[in-house]
């Protein structure tokens, strides 16, 4: 077959045509793998609060309060056992990331000192700023900020005279990072008194 | 022209990243780690199979004028189809790599392979083509991985060969890489000459 010349009729059929077979194969592989991709961010979900709460006995997902904080909502998922609220899971976020935006979950107990939490999403540097998913919980120094209450004072980084050790050359990433867990723990302490009326 | 002769170029005598120095984004970008260099080197790999062999399909049925935006057409849609199904199946794997999935698109061994070779051969070959070009791209992140993630954290696929506080952070980070892929490439042109 000889090629196409390249007449205005030629340009527009094969163009048109390229993009028509391409868009119907794309439609065709995103209805595919549209529910396998839903099923793993859930899964990610769940597993992230099991991981971060005190053990608990509903279904947290089921249980949820939004909170209403600085324009956006953040969801708070309750853990209770027996009926009775042992802690929470808190879909918390910060826009001061070093590339934009982090999302973290984290976990609190019934008196609000943070019992874990897990990265979600974040573009932060890789050997930096993606070290807040150890760095946080490990025990050595002022790291970990497991255990302490941000409810009664928030958490802020020592560079700004506060009680937690930053990242090596990260500052900027573990402010988002507090930034993030104090409004988590904000919207707990709402979350609670909303739950509890 | 013999279909190994065309692998081996692509994985030696024309090296994309050693030789042709094309696609340095992901390749200073994604190769923090000998893992996630080897997984974009065969994510490339994957795309740049399909799209040699489509746009070869396709090459008499595209006009010379829109050549260029009928490429990038059938790469983005293979790029995005990969990601979809990363996404779905591999979760971890698109997380650690991130952006870069997407910037597939914008590779220029993708753009310039189907220039260069895919609209001028038929598709066995382009496909042989695409294999040579990946395995060879594949190579030289896994290398360039190993090599930083060494350096940097003392650790080859994460395997520790030394405690990582003797490593150096400067590996990880975007200048290592250039420091390390300058090295790399300096060793390649070496090995080349003395051979010639």
């Amino acid at each position: 077959m000889k090629k196409l010349s390249s007449s205005l009729p030629h340009l527009i059929l094969s163009l048109g045509l390229i993009t028509i077979v391409v868009g119907a194969v794309l439609a065709w592989v995103y209805e595919i793998t549209e529910d396998p991709i839903a099923q793993v961010e859930k899964q990610k979900k769940v597993k992230a609060i099991a991981a971060v709460t005190p053990p608990f006995d509903n279904d947290p997902m089921a249980e949820t309060v939004e909170v209403e904080m600085d324009g956006h909502t953040i969801p708070v998922h309750i853990a209770t056992q027996g009926g009775k609220l042992v802690g929470g899971a808190v879909d918390s976020y910060s826009m001061n990331g070093f590339s934009g935006e982090i999302d973290v979950i984290y976990g609190f107990n019934r008196d609000g000192e943070i019992t874990g939490y897990q990265v979600i999403k974040h573009a932060e540097t890789p050997g930096l700023g993606a070290k807040m998913e150890q760095w946080f919980r490990d025990p050595q120094g002022d790291r970990s900020v497991i255990g302490r209450n941000p409810g009664t004072k928030e958490l802020t980084v020592k560079k700004d005279g506060g009680q937690i050790d930053a990242i090596t050359a990260a500052t900027i990433s573990s402010r988002a990072f507090l930034d993030a867990l104090n409004r988590a723990s904000r919207a707990y302490q709402q979350a609670k008194t909303q739950y509890n009326e | 022209m013999n279909k190994l002769q065309i692998i081996y170029n692509g994985l030696v005598k024309d090296n994309p990243t050693f030789v042709l120095l094309l696609g340095m984004c992901p390749t200073l970008g994604t190769t923090g780690s000998a893992l996630t260099g080897m997984s974009m080197g065969l994510a490339t790999m994957a795309v740049l199979i399909c799209s040699n062999g489509a746009i070869s399909a396709l090459k008499n049925v595209i006009p010379d004028k829109v050549r260029i935006p009928a490429y990038i057409v059938v790469i983005a849609s293979f790029v995005t189809v990969l990601q979809m199904i990363m996404q779905a199946y591999l979760p971890a794997l698109n997380e650690s790599l991130g952006i870069f999935i997407p910037l597939i698109v914008v590779n220029c061994i993708l753009l310039g392979r189907a220039e260069a070779f895919a609209s001028k051969h038929p598709v066995g070959d382009s496909l042989c083509d695409g294999l040579g070009m990946g395995l060879g791209f594949t190579c030289a992140l896994t290398l360039l991985g190993a090599v930083r993630e060494v350096l940097g954290t003392g650790r080859i696929f994460s395997l520790e060969i030394f405690p990582e506080n003797y490593g150096s952070l400067i590996f990880v980070l975007a200048p290592g890489a250039f420091i390390a892929l300058g090295f790399l490439i300096a060793f390649s042109n070496y090995f080349k000459t003395r051979h010639a």
